[in-house]
């Protein structure tokens, strides 16, 4: 249970990082954010990286704007200080309704927003976050910035479209305006543990009709899986039980979730159907107190 | 094998090391610096027992390496009781409410709980009901207690914890 032998640099610019990963002869580098996933991995030495980029220096990573209705958090924002940020929970409900639920006050303490996405459990909240909230992540490379939409991010088990040589550097979400609600839901054995299953929903009403319905799962597939035909059922209509029980079916019947020690997929399956008609329920009445 | 010095202060005091890269915090306060109070249980994360302060905030100290806690300020449990051996309030409040067996998780308890209470002095919300003060120290893990006594012992302390309004 100690970490293996490895070179380390900290650099305080993003430039510096970049350089440090691109070089040729960085051989099996891994960067280093909050740890709280990579420190571990690297104890039980199922990581054996040769060259280590911790990022933490990195000031231009650490902050939270909000412009022309478009909030950026910063990769190396800490997850308790996007917890407490009035930015985030105005502009982003979902993730400020998603945050408590990772580990532990001491595990957010330390651990970044980028961290997580990049890390890409698919039983993580931040991934389903980014997936629900269609969020554009920015990455930056040897070869410059560019966009990458969370659909096409997040490409498997802990795989994600960054390249080697690429640091997440932010996050990027619309912000959400009036007449939106939002709302997340695990089950997990304890809080803090990593979701069986996980739903984020939010809701847009005009009225009393649902003009827009996001729907994200967590700990149901490879990856963050989007509920777009629940999505689709929600649109158009006022959110009463039959709708949402017609949308929990929809969404249950297009996954497959696999069986494992912590439950079996019919579990999971049932969970799944249950989180959703909570949680866009809950979404639907913020919506309404949001007008 | 990479080494850096760093300067870190412990318990108030600075010092300059030099730390293997792949030194985690806790093997570095345990070993290096011999403050063996910080336990450490699962050495991922998972159980709580190495908890410490790290610039006012409860971190885990066996998910960062020492390198990493460079010009950085760590309370560990040591540094908590005055220099005549009075017991800090935390410590004193899981004394009274004997919140402990074996003892093996007790400084990372008495440390997420001290944490608590420095929250809600910063007037932070922080758990009040038992409920959430069970679910704010759900990270970490005893095998003796039960947590009955813990918790009986986390609601004392931080009933204390603000000149005593509640």
């Amino acid at each position: 249970m100690k970490p293996p032998v490895f070179e380390y640099v900290s650099p305080a610019t993003l430039d510096d990082a970049i350089a440090a990963l691109s070089a040729p002869d960085a051989g099996d580098v891994k960067v280093l954010a909050g740890g709280q996933s990579f420190v571990p991995l690297l104890s039980l030495r199922l990581a054996q990286p040769s060259l280590v980029v911790d990022i933490n220096r990195i000031d231009e990573l650490a902050s939270i704007t909000e412009e022309a209705g478009v909030l950026t958090i910063g990769s190396l924002v800490r997850q308790r200080q996007a917890e407490h940020s009035d930015v985030v929970k105005k502009a982003c409900p979902l993730m400020a309704e998603a945050l408590p639920f990772i580990g532990h006050t001491a595990i957010r303490n330390r651990g970044t927003i980028g961290g997580s996405i990049a890390h890409a459990d698919p039983a993580a909240e931040l991934p389903t976050v980014a997936a629900c909230l269609d969020a554009e992540l920015v990455a930056r490379g040897p070869g410059g910035e560019r966009t990458i939409p969370a659909a096409e991010f997040f490409t498997g088990f802990f795989t994600t479209a960054l390249a080697e040589d690429e640091i997440l550097t932010a996050v990027r979400v619309r912000s959400a305006g009036p007449g939106t609600g939002a709302a997340y839901e695990e089950v997990a054995r304890r809080h803090g543990d990593f979701a069986m299953v996980g739903v984020g929903a939010q809701v847009r009403l005009d009225g009393d009709v649902v003009a827009e319905a996001r729907i994200a799962l967590s700990g149901v597939d490879i990856a963050p899986v989007r509920a777009s035909r629940a999505e689709a059922a929600l649109a158009g209509r006022t959110v009463d039980d039959s709708i949402l029980e017609e949308a929990a079916q929809a969404a249950v019947a297009d996954l497959s979730p696999s069986s494992d020690l912590h439950g079996s997929a019919a579990y999971r399956k049932h969970v799944a159907g249950v989180l959703i008609r909570k949680t866009v329920a809950t979404a639907a009445a913020r919506a309404r107190e949001n007008r | 094998m990479s080494t850096r010095e760093i300067t870190v202060t412990v318990n108030g005091r600075k010092r300059t090391v030099h730390v293997e890269v792949r030194r985690t915090l806790a093997d570095f306060l345990r070993e290096d610096l011999g403050l063996t109070a910080t336990h450490l249980g699962c050495e991922h994360g998972v159980c709580g027992a190495c908890t410490v302060v790290v610039d006012g905030q409860t971190e885990r100290s066996c998910t960062q390496l020492a390198v990493q806690a460079d010009g950085r300020e760590i309370t560990t449990v040591e540094g908590l009781a005055a220099a005549d051996g009075t017991l800090h309030p935390v410590q004193q409040a899981l004394r009274d409410n004997h919140s402990f067996q074996c003892g093996f998780c007790t400084p990372g308890f008495v440390m997420s709980i001290y944490g608590m209470c420095e929250e809600k002095k910063a007037g932070r919300p922080v758990p009040c009901s038992r409920e959430e003060i069970r679910e704010e120290l759900s990270g970490n893990i005893c095998r003796c207690t039960g947590y009955q006594s813990i918790v009986d012992g986390a609601e004392a302390a931080l009933a204390g914890a603000d000149g005593g309004d509640s």
